[in-house]
């Protein structure tokens, strides 16, 4: 069914290529993912659509465009104290986020026989990306061709996107994972609660080395008060 | 070389004589106080000062013989200011001549007729006759209610214990009695509640009838008639004064539980007493605290205990009904926990969800009612929910206009404190006083701080802090002004500091005044001389701004938005831009439109074409196949 319904899109007009241009095709699997997501993220691995540096490629275009939205959105629609932002401290905490998920995601996968591997996950979740690069880049544009009071405009499309990227993060695990709906449902939350876990796991871990830091500097000087 | 020394001679007569001007410039001889403000960040942003102190006023500086004690609020009208002395039950009036306030007398007595002494006593009988009905039934109520937990407690003890016979039957006769009582004193309510509606009827026809007979004493127990005939009443633990154009006054007399309305001699005009009336609580005490009148002679009061608004009295002393009651506010997990999670027991004793009182009140020129509110939950405040300053219109709608980011709430900083002594939380505003146009200060007791905003709620300035120096103040509790001098008045010392604006505080009031009446050139002019004093003054960017979208200038007025953080008129400046903009540029915005469109349809059959080839290489490999 699946390798009948393949040989009348695109893809299967234009296949895949070696090199630069897989790299290039990849990427342009993105458009496909997102209005087709079903049969879009099952084929993302199974069938090698996606690429890693594609996956890359979406996710620093999504940072990108998160603090682009920060720094260049006019003002009327997003009120950010720029005086106190850093650019590269909000890249990489939202990065870092994103990859405490995927691995959250991945280990708690694994021992619920979810079919996907880490890789796989990554890709997805990059892929399900992309609306909001799509739709927030040009929306930074609008920002400037719209008033104050059209400001409807711009909320819907980034709600739009929002729900869309949600949508299809949750399709994207779903059929990477080969789950229903609702375990899906269950294991996003369970994701969440995962991430917190590691992200206390880690603070417990870097205080531990931290104190273990201390100890020795202090044992060092006490040596080195005692002998000279 | 002459020449040279003249002019070196000059220069130095010159720059003494500029530093000396300078100097002068500096010390008037007033002290200063901290003026700040908030960005829109809800950073403080300090300010030039726009208040100064002007001279502090006490009791010693109005030459009195008793010291002021515990004063309670101010009432300034033209060149006259009185001072309520709740402690010393009196009232002083003081008039300003050019910087210096003298005292021009003291009120504590007003005077009345025999004839209306002697018409009053007949009400008072009956009115007191239904009270005390009233009175009794609540006791007996009380007592009722009583009994019947002690019998409970009696039968829960019998169920309990393994009694003996003896026991046994002393129990049962206890509570025999117990119930015996229980049933006569259900009997007396139900007898008392017969004769209430009499009694009612009784006072309602002595008062009717002493209202057409034209009495106006009615707080009978507060008047004394001496050997002389001459029929005198003395205030008691007074709150709040209010003086009407014609210069009749209006006292809060709060422990003779009434107000009274004099004439500018202090001759008894009215007294509003308790209302009759099955909307007003009979069981309290009228304790009026803080009142105000408009220019028809209504009068609107608070009172202690009552918390359904205002209470409001019309010219002829009848009562009308309470306005603007604040709303019930509780939050939703107390809410819960109350209704779901607690026994009947410690419900009882938990306090119940009721509206808050006004702190103060103040009525503008165009009879709205500003009141000030301090018990609220810190949660509700940034949220505009707590709305610690309303104006008030006459269906008691909160009609406040709030145009800044912030709602007018005081302080934005509500810092923890580290010592007792120290202010924490929000501001607990305990005055308001409305300037010309629409311009309002409030006092926060616990900072000792006057925070000024315009018309639009934005804030102007804040200034003030607590502690003993001149300009400072530990138990502010009434603010009130003279053109543009505020006064603020002290309950612990008595003081009264005098505030008088600077020229930064003039230019202020000045622009603003200057755009509400029309003059927009002039308006801008002024915000301009703001900023040379304080660049970071939101309000000149805006004020500039405005002046600037009335003259088309856009991108100016845009850039002057912008700064100044106001979207709404960032907004409505753009839209004009961007409507000239297409205008002039029409043909280039319809020329890149076509070309876009050519485009597409191009690429769309190019895309056609090629797949079209597709196709038939397909169909013919799948021939040869």
């Amino acid at each position: 069914m699946k390798e009948a319904r393949l040989s009348n899109s695109a893809e299967a007009v234009f296949p895949a290529e070696k090199g630069s241009g897989r790299y290039l095709s990849s990427l342009r699997y993105a458009l496909h993912v997102i209005t087709h997501p079903f049969d879009g993220f099952w084929d993302l691995n199974r069938e090698k659509k996606g690429s890693m540096a594609a996956a890359h490629t979406i996710l620093a275009l999504f940072l990108i465009t998160y603090v682009m939205k920060l720094m260049y959105t006019n003002f009327q629609f997003i009120m950010v104290p720029v005086q106190y932002i850093n650019v590269y401290e909000r890249i990489i905490s939202l990065a870092l986020i994103f990859l405490v998920l995927c691995l959250a995601n991945w280990a708690l996968t694994t021992l619920f026989d979810g079919k996907g591997r880490f890789k796989d996950i990554y890709m997805g979740l990059c892929y399900a990306l992309t609306p909001y690069v799509l739709i927030q880049l040009p929306c930074i544009l609008l920002s400037h061709l719209l008033a104050y009071d059209e400001a409807e405009f711009y909320s819907v499309l980034i709600s739009f996107s929002e729900i869309w990227c949600a949508f299809l993060a949750f399709i994207a695990l779903m059929e990477i994972h080969d789950f229903g709906p609702a375990k899906t449902l269950v294991f996003i939350i369970a994701t969440v609660v995962g991430a917190l876990v590691i992200i206390f796991l880690v603070m417990v871990l870097l205080s531990l080395i931290s104190d273990a830091y201390s100890f020795f500097v202090s044992l060092y000087k006490e040596i080195r008060f005692r002998l000279y | 070389m002459k020449r040279r020394i003249l002019s070196i001679m000059l220069t130095l007569a010159l720059v003494i004589l500029l530093t000396q001007q300078s100097a002068l410039a500096v010390d008037d001889g007033f002290s200063s106080v901290y003026t700040y403000n908030y960005d829109y960040w809800g950073e403080v942003v300090e300010s030039p000062d726009a208040y100064r102190v002007e001279q502090v006023v006490s009791s010693a500086s109005l030459n009195l013989e008793v010291p002021m004690s515990s004063p309670q609020s101010l009432f300034a009208t033209g060149n006259t200011l009185y001072i309520v002395d709740r402690g010393n039950n009196r009232v002083l009036q003081t008039v300003r001549t050019g910087y210096t306030f003298s005292l021009s007398r003291i009120i504590d007595t007003a005077t009345g007729t025999e004839d209306d002494y002697k018409t009053a006593e007949a009400v008072y009988k009956a009115r007191k006759a239904y009270e005390d009905l009233i009175k009794q039934r609540e006791d007996a109520e009380k007592k009722l209610d009583q009994l019947k937990t002690e019998l409970k407690d009696l039968d829960y003890s019998e169920q309990e214990e393994i009694l003996t016979e003896e026991e046994k039957q002393k129990a049962g006769e206890k509570t025999e009695q117990k119930e015996k009582e229980i049933q006569e004193t259900e009997l007396l309510i139900e007898q008392l509640a017969e004769q209430m509606p009499a009694a009612y009827d009784t006072a309602l026809e002595e008062e009717t009838k002493a209202r057409e007979a034209g009495c106006r004493i009615w707080q009978y127990e507060a008047w004394h008639k001496d050997e002389e005939g001459k029929v005198t009443s003395t205030l008691d633990s007074p709150n709040d004064i209010s003086v009407d154009k014609d210069g009749n006054m209006y006292f809060a007399d709060t422990n003779n539980q009434r107000i009274l309305k004099t004439d500018k001699d202090c001759n008894l005009l009215w007294e509003f007493v308790k209302p009759l009336d099955s909307t007003f609580d009979q069981k309290y005490s009228f304790l009026p605290t803080k009142i105000v009148t408009d220019s028809t002679g209504r009068v609107f009061a608070l009172a202690t205990s009552v918390n359904k608004g205002l209470i409001k009295f019309e010219a002829d002393g009848t009562f009308t009904g309470f306005i603007g009651a604040n709303k019930v506010t509780y939050n939703t997990w107390d809410y819960i926990w109350k209704r779901y999670l607690s026994t009947r027991e410690q419900r009882a004793q938990m306090a119940d969800f009721v509206p808050t009182e006004y702190k103060n009140l103040y009525i503008d020129q165009d009879g709205f009612i500003y009141a000030t509110n301090v018990n609220f939950s810190e949660y509700d405040l940034m949220g505009d929910g707590a709305k610690p300053i309303r104006r008030l219109n006459m269906l008691g709608d909160d009609i406040l206009i709030k145009n800044d980011r912030y709602p007018p709430i005081g302080d934005l900083d509500w810092k923890e404190g580290m010592t007792p002594n120290d202010y924490h939380g929000p501001s607990k505003l305990y005055d308001i006083t409305v300037l010309d146009d629409d311009m309002y200060c409030a006092i926060d007791r616990s900072r000792g701080r006057i925070f000024g905003y315009d018309q639009q709620g934005i804030m102007l300035w804040a200034f003030g802090t607590r502690g003993a120096m001149e300009g400072a103040s530990n138990g502010a509790v009434s603010i009130e002004h003279m053109g543009y001098d505020l006064i603020m008045l002290d309950e612990f010392t008595g003081n009264i500091t005098v505030f008088t604006p600077t020229k930064y505080g003039q230019m202020i009031y000045q622009a603003n005044h200057q755009y509400l009446t029309g003059d927009y050139d002039g308006s801008a002019a002024t915000w301009k001389d703001v900023q040379k004093l304080n660049a970071n003054y939101k309000l000149a960017y805006i004020g500039i701004g405005r002046a600037q979208m009335r003259k088309e200038d856009f991108t100016g007025a845009m850039e002057n938005f912008k700064t100044a953080y106001s979207r709404v008129n960032y907004g409505k400046a753009y839209r004009y831009y961007r409507q000239e903009w297409m205008e002039k540029n029409i043909l280039w915005v319809a020329l890149a439109i076509g070309a876009l469109v050519v485009f597409l349809l191009l690429r769309g059959m190019r895309r056609k074409s090629k797949w079209e080839v597709f196709e038939h290489e397909r169909s013919k490999a799948f021939k040869q196949r």
